[in-house]
């Protein structure tokens, strides 16, 4: 067994007893790196030098005995979380070469808790798309089939912890981008609350759905870097100002007398047969073990993505208008007046996905057409909000697909847009009303591809969907596959 | 056909807070460009705003001072337009669901009272500034100043209740007086701190519908608002009177020049698809909160110059020049505190006084002659020291010089003579030597009195006490 095949708590384990230095952790995981990245790509941006200078210091606090769970722990960093002097693409051209002047408040938590940053993970250009085909700097590879995608927007942040490129990542959910690509690559993904999280130096696509979570290897370690990045932060005014529990606690394997609900539009046409199974399995498991079922219904939801489809790129359109070649990133070079300084910068700077969403979210706002679309979809989010109020009522956590199909192969469906925004018709109503959302593996299908169970609980209730997710994880295997790499 | 204007007014008020509207850069203004500014006014990526409550309680005074409602949940909303000197491509404002709306302010016009509707006032951010350098070898070059960037303002909107570009001035001028007694903006139109911009259309007479407006930008004094108005109304009356349309569109005032000229029309206006921001949480207000702010209002013009006529006994109009602003009307109370005469003080302050100042443009505030100086300048009229005429010399000189009365008097030798026996002999010269116009007068030529008083003063240099003048002349004539 290799240090970069361990979890953050093993790991801890062992640096705490003085078994190992972060600097040995550290250097095996970017010798992992060196191996398969080229494969993989899961970087956009690695940071060796950096890694090995903050294991020497997490090294430090280890002799001292006062770290963290995290300390001396390599991470990734899903590349538009801002990380001060470390570039911060986005995925896209037009912010190649911009190096941020400050750290997002989850990156000095993680500096505070001593983490290691071995590089800015591979993404859809601003965290728009479901494969990470979509990125300036080429795909990222599924690590258990590099024909086919990792998912997306995050599929670096998930690739890297399922190839064991790090021990954890963060990524960012809009509409699925951690729980959709942690399914595709078999690795456990949250989305916390929204305002769990402190969007601050998280670069916006959707500000209203946008959150940061963490991918891992376990529910163990997604819990322990949920804890490390979550809490009010007074530089986000959409940060909720409520106490966060200890998250560890919520890890008991016994989930007697928890009532799953079951929304029964999930179970429909569309829906892979052998995503279906393994679904309808994992509910069997954890009947098995005590929990009650119960049907549901969230009438709401087939709109959901017309719903996002509208707000996101409205979002969209207005929070990237900053990339106007003025301040920072890319500027078309030549003798321009303003006007065709912005479109000679922004027409190469953005990719198609983008522009498409910019066009979408401008025309959503106009005037004429907002009442009809960004006012009406307003509304119906209000209902699907309301949907999950009323299930949420009957049932402690709701399980579901995250993902209609497994990973899909590359170029599939980069012509269609409509059916990539089908790859996150199970993921979006949750961003939309607000809620935390877990993906665990639960099973591969006939390829050896894995398939993600999704849980969804009420606004702060993190330690439902980590009890559900622990219980069943202690009593299944799927975690503890490995990628043939 | 006779024509009435009608006006309404934006005005753009900027915030005296220490910090800007969404993070803790400093407002200072005339500082090194960039030098102000952090990842959140600079629009970096993956910044956040955050609301200064500060501005929210400086726009609550000037809802409260102008008889506003206080929505208990306001929304803040993007305004979405490209410009360099706009960081993140939106203005952070209001536009549904404003913190106030629905009050008014009361203005004199020809010694009438008249009611000015406010339709809201909002909170916003200030943009940037662009530097143009056109002397570059290289072509030229625009550059940006962010420091200005997130300034709080507060936008001020009238009703189309305006008739005249009088009103306008007046209510402007009331306006930004209300907002600097309020200490929340100061009221500095050529440093951009009060701005103001004019929609104006006309009707024929009596018509109840509105006409076709223009917007007029870039007027930077209220002169500048008054010449403009003036200006569109002409221009605007000639179109009507030839039959021709009036465009709906943005004009530019040309202060050099005196006419204002198109910059915009209706199809380029923007489209500023505005939503609201969800970085910021809905504003809630609680009415506690309202009333502390209520309670701890200064007085303002208005009640300040009923009070002035009524404690002081003033007339209207003195009361209403001295409350225009509120260092003017601090000036005149504290020479009141020294010397308690009411109408006097109030009559040296608004012919001799306001006459220095408007003659070199200097605000009260910059006024060489402080209130205790002028104060002690009336007592030596008021103990006869000096005459009321030679006391206008002395002002001017304590003016110019910054000097106190008693110096420049002592200087001057301008103690006023007092003495009768002195007088006497004074006066006996003067007779003897104009011994023709002393028979004149006592012949019935009374209206010689004045020259005999002009002799004496003559042969005193001015320093005579008048009154004993008068009682010794009329003795010895």
């Amino acid at each position: 067994m290799e240090l970069y095949q361990l979890t953050a708590y093993q790991l801890h384990e062992m640096l705490r007893r003085k078994e190992v230095t972060s600097r040995e952790v550290t250097g095996s995981v970017l010798k992992r790196i060196a191996q398969v990245e080229d494969r993989v790509h899961a970087y956009i941006t690695r940071t060796p030098d950096l890694a090995m200078e903050q294991a020497a210091l997490a090294d430090r606090r280890l002799q001292k005995g006062n770290a963290g769970p995290l300390t001396g722990i390599p991470l990734a960093i899903k590349d538009l979380i801002c990380t001060r002097g470390v570039r911060t693409t986005c995925g896209s051209h037009i912010l190649e070469n911009f190096i941020p002047t400050y750290d997002a408040t989850v990156i000095e938590k993680l500096k505070d808790a001593g983490a290691v940053l071995v590089g800015k993970a591979n993404m859809d250009e601003f965290a728009m798309g479901s494969s990470t085909e979509n990125s300036f700097f080429g795909p990222t590879r599924n690590p258990w089939d590099l024909e086919r995608i990792p998912g997306g927007s995050s599929g670096g942040s998930a690739a890297a912890v399922a190839a064991d490129e790090c021990i954890a990542s963060l990524g960012s959910d809009t509409g699925g981008s951690i729980r959709q690509p942690a399914s595709c690559c078999g690795v456990v993904g949250i989305k916390p609350t929204y305002g769990r999280v402190s969007r601050y130096g998280l670069v916006a696509f959707a500000s209203s759905l946008d959150q940061i979570g963490p991918f891992s290897k376990d529910v163990r370690d997604a819990a322990l870097l949920l804890q490390a990045i979550c809490g009010h932060d007074n530089r986000d005014s959409t940060a909720a100002d409520v106490p966060c529990p200890d998250f560890t606690k919520a890890l008991i394997d016994n989930i007697r007398g928890m009532v799953l609900g079951i929304p029964r539009e999930c179970f429909r046409e569309g829906l892979d047969p052998e995503v279906e199974s393994a679904i309808r399995e994992a509910i069997r498991t954890l009947e098995k073990l005590g929990a009650k079922t119960v049907e549901v219904s969230l009438p709401h939801s087939e709109y959901a993505l017309a719903v996002y489809y509208l707000i996101a790129p409205a979002e969209a359109s207005s929070n990237l208008a900053r990339y106007d070649g003025v301040k920072y990133g890319f500027r078309a070079k030549g003798n321009f007046d303003l006007m065709e300084m912005y479109q000679e910068t922004r027409s190469p700077g953005f990719g198609a996905e983008v522009k498409r969403r910019i066009m979408l979210g401008t025309y959503a706002l106009s005037a004429g057409y907002y009442e009809a679309y960004y006012r009406k979809a307003a509304q119906v989010r209000t209902l699907v909000r309301q949907d999950f109020e009323k299930t949420f009522n009957q049932c402690d956590v709701l399980l579901m697909p995250t993902s209609p199909t497994p990973a899909f192969k590359l170029g599939e469906k980069v012509d269609d847009p409509l059916q990539m925004y089908l790859s996150d018709i199970f993921t979006i109503p949750c961003n939309l009303a607000g809620l935390p959302g877990l993906s665990l593996p639960c099973g591969f299908n006939k390829q050896g591809l894995p398939i993600g169970l999704q849980i969804l609980a009420d606004h702060f209730q993190e330690e439902k969907l980590l009890r559900a997710a622990y219980a069943y994880e202690q009593n299944s295997e799927y975690h503890l596959r490995k990628p043939a790499l | 056909m006779e024509y009435e204007p009608v006006i309404g007014l934006e005005v753009h008020a900027q915030l005296l807070t220490q910090s800007k509207i969404f993070c803790n850069c400093p407002t200072r203004f005339g500082e090194e460009p960039n030098t102000l500014t952090c990842p959140v006014c600079t629009g970096s990526p993956g910044s956040l705003p955050v609301l200064n409550k500060k501005v929210v309680e400086y726009t609550l005074r000037a809802a409260l001072a102008t008889h506003c409602r206080i929505a208990p949940y306001s929304l803040f909303a993007r305004k979405n337009y490209f410009y360099p000197d706009l960081p993140k491509g939106y203005q952070i404002s209001q536009y549904e669901l404003p913190l106030t709306e629905h009050g008014y302010i009361d203005i004199q016009i020809d010694s009438q009272k008249k009611r000015i509707g406010l339709i809201r006032i909002h909170m916003e951010e200030d943009a940037g500034k662009l530097l143009h350098d056109l002397s570059s070898e290289r072509g030229s070059h625009s550059y940006v100043d962010f420091n200005r960037t997130g300034v709080p303002l507060v936008e001020i909107v009238s009703a189309p209740d305006i008739r005249s570009p009088e009103e306008a001035s007046a209510y402007l001028r009331k306006l930004r007086a209300i907002l600097m007694f309020l200490d929340i903006c100061d009221g500095n139109m050529e440093e951009g701190s009060f701005r103001c911009d004019a929609n104006i259309s006309l009707r024929p007479k009596g018509a109840q519908t509105f006409g076709v407006k223009t917007e007029l930008k870039n007027m930077n004094s209220f002169r500048n608002v008054q010449r403009a108005l003036d200006f569109e109304i002409r221009r605007q009356t000639a179109l009507l009177d030839q039959g021709e349309k009036i465009i709906q569109e943005t004009r530019l005032w040309d202060a050099a020049k005196g006419v204002t000229s198109s910059m915009r029309g209706k199809e380029e206006a923007h489209d500023y698809r505005y939503f609201p921001d969800p970085d910021l949480v809905p504003l809630v207000i609680d009415s506690q909160w309202i009333e502390e702010i209520r309670a701890s209002l200064p007085e303002l013009p208005e009640s300040k110059k009923e009070r002035f006529m009524r404690e002081y006994g003033i007339p209207e109009y003195d009361a209403e020049v001295l409350t225009t602003s509120k260092p003017l009307a601090n000036y005149y109370e504290i020479c009141l505190h020294h010397y308690p005469k009411p109408k006097i003080v109030s009559n040296w302050i608004m012919s001799e006084l306001l006459r220095e100042l408007k003659k070199d443009e200097r605000e009260i505030e910059e006024c060489p002659v402080p209130a205790l100086h002028l104060s002690e300048l009336l007592k030596l009229i008021e103990e006869g020291t000096i005459s009321g005429k030679i006391a206008k010399s002395v002002f001017e000189e304590m003016y110019r010089s910054g000097k106190q009365a008693e110096e420049i008097v002592r200087a001057h030798g301008w103690v006023q003579v007092s003495d009768a026996a002195e007088l006497e002999i004074i006066v006996e010269q003067v007779l003897n030597t104009n011994a023709k116009e002393v028979e004149a007068y006592r012949k019935g030529k009374v209206k010689l009195f004045g020259f005999f008083v002009g002799q004496v003063m003559k042969a005193t240099q001015g320093k005579a006490n008048p009154q004993m003048v008068n009682e010794i002349l009329k003795k010895k004539l």
